[in-house]
């Protein structure tokens, strides 16, 4: 018997648990969410999921191509879903050479210049979009209004969203109905909380994410913009299903990379985008203030990683 | 609601190919090969010469010291030489090579199957009589087992607990050897509790084995002493702190000892093999090995002579098959993948599992993505992905201060990762490292 | 305008007392440094490697200055024309300096060793010899995984991809000793560079018998002691089935190489042989080491 085998250390079993695998996993978890959009949006939703999906996929190529000169890893479908992260947080009216630009600060700023998968601070998606906000304002917040099957893209009938009327003092027309299918204004994939909650159910039985961010940050939303606004139940609840609240909790904070890695830290960092997210709402100049919520924690969450460690086993206390 | 560990743990396939498969005993090898370390500890000292007769029992060598064991002749024959054979990691080790004449035993062994059940020594002679017969920890680690009847001074146990656990996927050999030793085996556990002295002894088996969790509560309706706790399927449940805290809720104390929680952590395995040693005068010479694999053609248990090659007991089981790429002595998750099969079976030797040579090869390794998933599958509660960077930029006070010696070297970490990052192997080397470095700065 | 006096004044006062503050505790904690410290740092190369046996040169610098001669001292990188500038600085007698080089002691090529095993785990040399032999029969053999390579922080050795071996690159490497530590296996040893560079050794640290050495290894020493009985210089000594020849006693005769059965004994740098060897004479074979002949100028060793 002259067989030469393959020696390794232990473990010699693997969970088959995969990068690709988690990443085309919570791509599933968007489709909802998409689909709804598609719905009220129409044409435009599909216009800038695309141009952002094959943009941010391409920077990432060509940068890991020419610039860096390491091998493509496109196909671990990260770059994908920053791509679709970043168009579910446009609004669907968007012009393409603006989602070009986001996409290309997405991918070449926000995660390659780090390193790439893995070493970026800040989630992607969300720096192309904070990127685009403050460079393109006007573009940026002439939200459509939910319009079903529409095939108008550019051109479509703009109407402010009830985050905005909320913020200057104004009635909202939409109900709590209109608010859970998607039937409002705002950006491409942050309408329809239903289609957003299956998303999180889906991930959370496929075992993708745990229930400690999204919860910590929608249940903080909920206590603090009920305690700061006269006890109102019905606007706390207002305040998470609309705007980026639901599609932030649970896409956008809950990324691996960027998020704490101790369970008792991701509830840290969840109660502190809450809490951000209503200050910036109530008190900002925004009317939207997930996106900077998520940023400013996710500069914090090496901090959090550092002082905040798991419970060990047997801990001796000093 | 089953009990088990409260941190970390995963749920690797369980596979378990062999089992119900009734043991059978293995064919006695032409030559056999005696390993000097086969145990955890100082290697024994060879007692015989090259051309003594020696039979099945007879003294081969001497423990080396207060943590070693005696080992002695699993075959009756001559001495061939005492030399050195590769052992599983491909070193050369001493070892003594015996040609196998007929099968003859000492006299002073009991060989009937009569089942005794009174046991009439007294601790200190149980004690001595494990140490004699070379009694060693049969769940892999093979720590002298008579070193952990002998709590160090100022700590006494208060509970024993039998690990029936046998959490490896694969591995029936614990589970087989309940069905049908049962009975020896409750008696080699009142046995143990006599030894340190306790009045109460828990037997830990996974849920996977309702048979033998049935089989074992039968018997032992008739030893009040003897409790059987079910318990929830998680790996590394066999582990001797994460059993402990599975039964008994209490967590030794990073850097302490499990005496610390008052519980003594026996293999069941260990406990038939007290029970041969004191009931029946029989050193440890044989053992049960769960030999399996996907492709082979009958996964088995079998009884082995310590000493016997491998690939011996691979043929018995339908021979090797071609698709085999890698050979692991003991299980999936913490057994080691041996360099060939030419590698005789020692104490420690659970099981023989063949790995297809689609399963064989670790995947490419990516980049961290900080998904914290082996910080939720750490059993010790550590942060994996934290030490394997520490040991990857020979950070040692880094591991040191992040407790890497608390690492039980589990494999979960490595097993969850969606990255495929070997984190158990640059660990293992923090650990190896900062031990070094522990032990010489105890030794200033 | 009354404002911009009392920001003035404010601002200036808490300058004025931070500036006294500061010159009292300076005075009361200032350590005394050596100014030669610095200057002898400022010579040496700033590799900060470690070779000589001090935390950086920083730490050389300050131990040359401390110590009352610079005999062992000295700067692997620098080498000779650093530790003269040192002398000069520090008006001290500059010590012996004997330029060493890496050598790598093994000769398990993949032609030469047959493998045994497929190692798959991390790549790194410290790892898989913690747990394992080695892909091939010879558990004291390079394991090729490059430990010492990523050790080196000149570029001088690198692992040939042919012969999975590592190879040093004499005009880079500085002898600081990097890779002889980083390697698990204990393979590399500083060694004397020689005269013209020419070296003799053993390149082989196998202690298995003989016959298992060279059942691993085609190249292996086995221990049979020829060379030891050939040397008229009683520089080769043969312990635990392999044989080492100190570079101390060698005087480069190429009489072991000759005998060597397994070829396990390289000579580097020497011209090819002639067909007729002009017979070498122990007493006529200059030492490497003495005093008057300073490697430096290897030309009139010739």
């Amino acid at each position: 018997m002259n067989q030469t085998f393959i020696v390794s250390p232990s473990p010699h079993v693997h969970s088959g648990n995969s990068i690709p695998n988690c990443m085309y996993n919570v791509l599933i978890a968007l489709i909802p969410a998409f689909l709804v959009s598609l719905y009220f949006f129409g044409v435009g939703a599909l216009v800038v999921t695309l141009t952002s999906v094959v943009a941010c996929v391409l920077f990432e190529y060509l940068i890991q191509k020419f610039l860096l000169k390491v091998k493509p890893t496109v196909s671990d479908g990260s770059a994908i879903l920053t791509g679709v992260l970043l168009a579910f947080n446009v609004p669907s009216n968007l012009p393409i050479w603006i989602i070009l630009i986001g996409a290309l600060v997405a991918i070449g700023i926000g995660k390659m210049s780090f390193g790439g998968i893995g070493n970026n601070i800040f989630n992607p998606a969300l720096v192309g979009r904070v990127f685009l906000l403050i460079s393109f304002p006007v573009q940026m917040t002439t939200w459509p209004k939910p319009d079903a099957l529409t095939t108008h893209y550019l051109d479509a009938e703009t109407a402010a969203t009830p985050l905005g009327l909320l913020k200057q003092g104004l009635p909202i027309e939409a109900t709590t109905t209109d608010m859970l299918l998607g039937n409002v204004g705002g950006s491409l994939g942050e309408i329809g909380a239903i289609a957003l909650l299956i998303g999180l159910a889906y991930m959370l039985i496929k075992k993708i994410i745990t229930w400690h961010i999204p919860v910590s940050i929608l249940a903080t939303a909920f206590i603090f913009s009920w305690l700061t606004n006269g006890f109102d139940a019905t606007d706390a609840l207002q305040q998470l299903l609309l705007g980026g609240m639901l599609l932030g909790a649970i896409f956008m904070a809950t990324d691996y990379v960027t998020s704490p890695m101790t369970h008792k830290g991701m509830i840290i960092y969840g109660i502190c985008i809450g809490l951000l997210t209503i200050i910036i709402r109530r008190w900002g100049a925004y009317p939207e203030g997930m996106s900077f919520a998520i940023l400013i924690m996710n500069a914090v969450t090496p901090l959090i990683n550092k002082y905040v460690k798991p419970k060990r086993f047997g801990e001796v206390k000093k | 609601m089953l009990k088990t560990f409260r941190i970390g743990g995963v749920h690797p396939p369980e596979n378990k190919l062999s089992a119900g498969q009734a043991i059978i005993n293995a064919e006695l090898p032409k030559q056999a090969v005696v390993m000097l370390s086969q145990h955890i500890g100082a290697p024994a000292q060879a007692v015989v010469a090259k051309g003594d007769k020696v039979k099945v029992g007879t003294l081969l060598a001497q423990a080396g010291g207060f943590v070693s064991a005696n080992i002695h002749s699993p075959v009756s024959g001559t001495v061939a030489k005492i030399d050195t054979a590769v052992d599983a990691a491909g070193y050369q080790r001493p070892a003594i090579i015996i040609d196998v004449e007929g099968d003859e035993w000492e006299e002073s062994i009991d060989r009937s199957e009569t089942f005794v059940k009174e046991c009439k020594l007294d601790a200190k002679a149980i004690i001595d009589r494990t140490k004699e017969c070379g009694i060693v920890g049969l769940g892999g680690a093979t720590f002298p087992t008579h070193v952990k009847l002998l709590p160090p001074p100022g700590m006494t146990a208060t509970i024993l607990i039998i690990n029936a656990v046998e959490c490896e996927p694969y591995l029936t050999s614990d589970h087989q050897l309940m069905m049908e030793k049962g009975e020896e085996i409750l008696v080699g556990v009142e046995i143990l509790r006599k030894a340190i002295n306790v009045d109460r002894a828990v037997i830990g088996i996974e849920n996977n084995k309702p048979d033998a969790i049935k089989h074992m509560k039968e018997l032992a309706a008739d030893y009040p002493a003897i409790e059987i706790c079910p318990l929830k399927v998680k790996y590394p449940q066999g582990g001797e702190k994460q059993l402990i805290d599975a039964v008994i809720r209490r967590q030794v104390p990073s850097g302490g000892l499990p005496i610390a929680t008052g519980a003594v952590v026996q293999n069941v395995g260990t406990a038939f093999a007290v029970y041969e040693a004191v009931q029946k005068n029989k050193p440890l010479v044989e053992r049960i090995v769960t030999v399996t694999g996907k492709s082979l053609a009958k996964p088995s248990n079998l009884r082995v002579r310590i000493g016997t090659p491998i690939s011996q007991l691979i043929d018995m089981c339908g021979g090797l098959p071609l698709d085999t790429e890698k050979v692991i002595s003991g299980g999936p998750m913490m057994g080691k993948a041996v360099v060939s099969t030419d590698m005789a079976t020692t104490k420690g030797c659970s099981g023989v599992l063949l790995i297809r040579d689609l399963e064989s090869r670790r995947e490419e390794m990516q980049p961290c993505i900080r998904c914290a998933k082996c910080v939720s599958a750490c059993p010790m509660g550590l942060a994996p992905n934290v030490l394997a960077k520490a040991a990857t930029y020979q950070n040692w006070e880094c591991a040191e201060e992040e407790h890497v010696m608390d690492c039980i070297e589990c494999g979960s970490c490595s097993f969850t990762c969606p990255a495929h990052r070997p984190l158990l192997d640059f660990i293992r080397q923090g650990k190896a490292k900062v031990g070094a470095i522990i032990r010489s700065r105890n030794a200033k | 305008m009354s404002l911009v006096w009392i920001a003035t004044l404010s601002l200036g006062g808490i300058g004025a007392i931070s500036a006294i503050i500061l010159y009292f505790v300076a005075q009361k904690f200032k350590v005394y440094e050596d100014p030669r410290n610095g200057q002898v740092e400022a010579v040496l190369p700033g590799a900060n490697c470690g070779g000589c046996g001090y935390p950086g040169c920083g730490g050389f610098a300050a131990a040359c200055v401390k110590a009352d001669s610079l005999d062992g001292m000295l700067c692997p990188v620098g080498g000779a024309p650093v530790m003269a500038k040192i002398a000069a600085i520090l008006g001290k007698e500059a010590g012996e300096v004997t330029p060493k080089v890496a050598v790598v002691r093994c000769n398990g090529t993949c032609a030469n060793r047959k493998k045994t095993s497929h190692y798959d785990g991390a790549k790194t040399c410290a790892i898989e010899a913690s747990l394992y032999s080695g892909e091939t029969g010879c558990s004291y053999g390079c394991l090729g995984n490059g430990d010492c390579e990523n050790a080196c922080a000149f570029g001088a050795i690198r692992i040939n991809p042919e012969t999975r071996l590592p190879e040093v690159d004499e005009a880079l490497c500085t002898a600081c000793g990097a890779c002889v530590k980083a390697c698990p296996k204990g393979i590399i040893e500083l060694r004397n560079k020689g005269p013209k560079s020419r070296r003799m050794y053993v390149s082989c640290v196998n202690k298995d018998k003989g016959a298992v050495a060279r059942k691993a290894c085609s190249a292996a020493c086995i221990g049979c002691g020829k060379c030891a009985k050939e040397c008229p210089f009683d520089a080769i000594t043969v312990a635990n089935n392999v044989a080492y020849i100190d570079y101390q006693k060698c005087r480069l005769c190429r009489k072991c190489e000759a005998v060597c059965p397994t070829g396990a004994i390289h000579a580097v740098n020497f011209p090819p042989r002639k067909p007729a060897e002009p017979k070498v004479d122990a007493a006529e074979v200059k030492p490497i080491m003495p005093q008057a002949e300073a490697p430096q100028t290897p030309a009139e060793n010739a």
